[in-house]
């Protein structure tokens, strides 16, 4: 592929020690996924330091170490509540939730639900290849029906999980779909979740090149297909799209603009300091302790 | 009948009688009068029915702990005697009406009836029992009827005038026939004012948990409910417009502790407020904490368990699973006030030293401490003590610096031109992820070996109370502070000191002397001596006796007191 990348990215690339040292196979669609946040970041003019990526367990969730900005590797399944808490400590950062199928979609389901409820202005972006990677190959919410894996040798006959019916249903902020083998159109929804105030939810649709014979590279290309004329304003035509199996349209499906979390809970109302830098309130507190005498 | 300078009131009837609301009216304007106030609930797990029972001391001198000892019970409804039965003496006094009292009672009780209900209905419904029954009650103790009428004011002033004055009217009923039983000699109470009562505040062992965290900067609180922890989540809620803080109710306590995680990582000051079960659920990210080196404040409100167990009774039995909670070894730390002012203090400590140590810190209370209340000395403010230790993220720095004492400088994410990484997987001194063996055995080291003793180190001294030189040391720690002091009062022999435990893990090696040549009772509220267990284990002390309570309700002086006798005498 060749890519003219954009300045700035040289600021995200980590210089500590062992950074060159990546644990992704060969050829795993991580690397390209990787380029394209990198990217994204830089095209929106972001500094490092102002950027938190929170990682829950699994392939995916080794970004923070690859990537040069603030990073927390959390527990399986429990990036979200924790990216929560980072974005309503500090508002001022960017926070990005990322993890894979298994992580976002099994683990961290419930917490996924009540996020979009909620609606922390972050960006869940969610590595969706469709198998479990990091414990070798077993079936994830996402593996389609008929696949046959070592912890499912008679082929899974579970419904695939569909993360984008589910958040349209629930009235989610912004719900998109793209396959990390288009650099360029990635790279501008990525960047567009970024930029959405609210909780944006990218499902990013990539290949296991060890565990995963059957979503190839080649087959994202045969099975999806790019929307043109839709309007993600439009709930209904958004799960229209959203419930297509084959090919699975890619895009932007669904934007909702409403109020982030930070935006109202009371603690940003009248003082917009992150939480870091605020000291007890002790009046208030002799205060209470008057009121208490009555 | 004469009661002499100290009165324990108990009130009795379904949940949704109302008994609350004679409760607070009572304890606010008998303090208001000047009387020393004590007050502990003991209800069932339902919203309406069932029996539910309020005790209130009412003495010339401080109380501050649950006595079995009933002087005059009001029974609102049938089945409160028979609930009570084990409390009741030949010298208690029923007051109320004979339609409230089982018939096996009557004629072996001394029953002072008044027409509770046809007082009510003369102000206009039988919903104004429960003022006329407040009223009652200070009217006994020739009260200050102002109190009383200030207290409904602020009570039920936003239902409007009209509902404020049937009230005051109805408790002015009870007041004038409360003096007349005193007067004509039915009961007559005979309890003096201390001038200094009016001066002090009323708390709620919620309320000192929550305003302490409050002076201890917590500006974000995640939780699930779940009694009895639930009070301090609410009082939170309530105080959070006026302190600008954040307070949100999540989709389970996995959630509640990430998100706490998260809020700290980034530099809040958060805490968790739950109960056994809940706390269960967050065993995960405690080890996550423990790992990542991420401060964090837990409020664990202990009930019986195991499982669901009792969810509205008391119990001491969750120090074990706090202790072990988490898989690896890491530091933690495990407060549990014994007193509301230590609440206060503690709760605000524990930010301090969540964010000085970075490791979890867990206050540990129980159903019996959140729901108690008495008057104190509003807490001295300035006394407490705001602490940071956030450095700096300059170029170079690295998370987990390897130290001396085990403690890396933390920065957080958005301060400083380098980056921050957290990491849960073992990891390096910058926070990405190692396998080297090396590293390994230097951040196991660090952390469960250098930041632990360090921490011992810094850990305070328990508190003896009476005569250093005693033959018998009874031994509490956290809720039962006050009824072992009390018990132990009344026993009022030089033999037996008293040595209290507050800061109960991890323990400072230098609190073995206070046990050398001693005969040790173990004073717990749980059936197999978590605590007498920990002391062996960390101090090779070894308890000669345990005293246990366990059958979910609190101890009460007289059983303590029991207990001392038969081992000491």
């Amino acid at each position: 592929m060749n890519v003219q990348l954009p300045t700035g990215r040289e600021l995200f690339e980590p210089k500590r020690p062992g950074s060159e040292d990546i644990a992704w196979c060969p050829g795993c669609g991580n690397f390209g996924i990787r380029n394209i946040l990198i990217s994204a970041l830089a095209e929106l003019g972001l500094k490092p330091s102002e950027v938190a990526i929170i990682s829950g367990i699994g392939q995916a969730a080794k970004m923070p170490h690859y990537v040069n900005a603030n990073g927390y590797h959390t527990l399986h399944g429990r990036a979200i509540p924790i990216a929560t808490g980072v974005k309503a400590a500090n508002p001022s950062l960017t926070v990005i939730a990322e993890g894979g199928d298994g992580d976002m979609y099994a683990e961290g389901g419930n917490h996924l639900l009540h996020a979009i409820r909620r609606n922390p202005d972050i960006t869940l972006l969610i590595h969706d290849n469709q198998i479990y990677g990091l414990t070798k190959g077993q079936a994830s919410p996402t593996t389609m029906k008929g696949v046959k894996t070592p912890t499912q040798p008679w082929g899974v006959f579970e419904e695939p999980f569909n993360p984008l019916a589910l958040a349209i249903a629930l009235d989610a902020s912004f719900v998109a779909r793209t396959f990390m083998g288009y650099f360029k159109e990635s790279v501008e929804i990525i960047k567009k979740a970024i930029k959405h105030k609210g909780l944006a939810i990218v499902d990013i649709l990539h290949p296991c090149v060890s565990f995963n014979k059957v979503n190839t590279y080649a087959w994202y290309r045969e099975h999806t297909y790019w929307m043109e004329d839709h309007d993600p304003q439009d709930r209904e035509a958004a799960f229209r799209r959203a419930i297509e199996t084959d090919p699975l349209p890619l895009g932007v499906f669904y934007v909702s603009e409403k109020p982030a979390f930070e935006e109202m809970v009371p603690a940003y109302r009248r003082d917009k300091t992150p939480l870091w830098k605020r000291t007890p309130k002790l009046r208030l507190v002799q205060r209470f302790f008057e009121g208490k005498r009555a | 009948m004469e009661f002499r300078d100290e009165v324990s009131i108990v009130l009795g009837g379904a949940a949704g009688q109302g008994i609350q609301t004679v409760e607070e009216i009572l304890t606010h304007a008998l303090k208001k009068s000047g009387y020393h106030v004590y007050a502990n609930k003991e209800y069932m797990s339902r919203v309406r029915g069932g029996m539910n029972t309020t005790e209130i001391r009412v003495s010339a001198k401080r109380v501050r702990a649950f006595v079995r000892r009933i002087d005059i019970l009001v029974p609102f409804k049938q089945g409160v005697l028979g609930w009570v039965d084990d409390r009741l003496s030949k010298d208690t006094v029923v007051l109320g009406e004979k339609e409230n009292v089982e018939e096996s009672f009557l004629g072996r009780i001394n029953l002072v009836e008044v027409p509770l209900t046809k007082m009510a209905l003369e102000t206009g419904s039988q919903l104004y029992i429960n003022t006329t029954s407040a009223g009652l009650i200070v009217g006994l103790f020739h009260g200050d009827f102002r109190a009383v009428e200030e207290y409904i004011r602020k009570r039920f002033g936003s239902k409007g005038e009209s509902i404020v004055r049937k009230n005051i009217e109805a408790a002015k009923k009870g007041y004038d026939l409360g003096v007349k039983l005193c007067e004509d000699e039915t009961i007559r109470v005979n309890v003096k004012k201390d001038e200094v009562v009016r001066d002090e505040i009323l708390l709620t062992g919620t309320e000192a948990v929550g305003i302490g965290a409050l002076a201890g900067g917590m500006d974000f609180l995640s939780f699930y409910p779940m009694s009895p922890s639930t009070g301090v989540s609410t009082f939170a809620a309530q105080h959070a417009e006026e302190f600008g803080i954040i307070v949100e109710q999540v989709e389970d306590e996995i959630s509640a502790i990430n998100m706490a995680l998260g809020a700290w990582f980034a530099g809040a000051r958060a805490m968790v407020s739950t109960s056994g079960g809940g706390f269960a659920l967050m065993s995960e990210a405690l080890s996550l904490a423990g790992m990542a080196e991420n401060p964090v404040v837990i409020h664990l409100a202990q009930r019986p368990g195991p499982a669901t167990g009792l969810p509205t009774r008391t119990m001491q039995g969750d120090l074990n699973l706090v202790l072990h909670a988490g898989h690896g070894d890491f530091p933690r730390i495990i407060l549990a006030p014994g007193s509301l002012e230590e609440a206060f203090y503690l709760s605000a400590e524990a930010f301090n030293l969540a964010d000085k140590y970075q490791a979890p810190v867990i206050i540990l209370t129980d159903q019996y401490f959140v729901d108690t209340y008495y008057n104190l000395p509003a807490p001295d403010v300035s006394k407490v003590k705001f602490e940071r230790y956030i450095v700096e993220a300059k170029p170079g720095y690295r998370r987990y610096e390897l130290t001396e004492n085990g403690i890396s400088p933390r920065a957080v994410p958005g301060y400083g031109e380098e980056v921050v990484i957290g990491n849960g997987n073992e990891h390096d001194e910058w926070g990405d992820i190692t396998e080297d063996a090396e590293l390994t055995v230097k951040m196991q080291e660090k952390r469960a070996v250098k930041k632990l003793e360090t921490i011992k180190r810094d850990a305070p001294l328990p508190k003896l109370i009476g005569n250093e030189n005693a033959e018998y040391l009874v031994v509490s720690w956290g809720s039962t502070l006050h009824v072992v002091e009390e018990a132990i009062e009344k026993l009022g022999s030089e033999k037996v000191a008293h040595l209290h435990f507050s800061w109960v893990y991890p323990l400072n090696p230098e609190a073995k002397k206070f046990f050398e040549g001693k005969k040790v009772i173990v004073v717990e509220n749980n059936v197999t001596g978590q605590f007498a267990d920990l002391l062996w284990k960390e101090l090779g002390v070894k308890a000669d006796h345990r005293v246990l309570k366990y059958d979910g309700r609190p101890f009460s002086v007289e059983e303590v007191l029991d207990a001392l006798k038969g081992v000491v005498e």
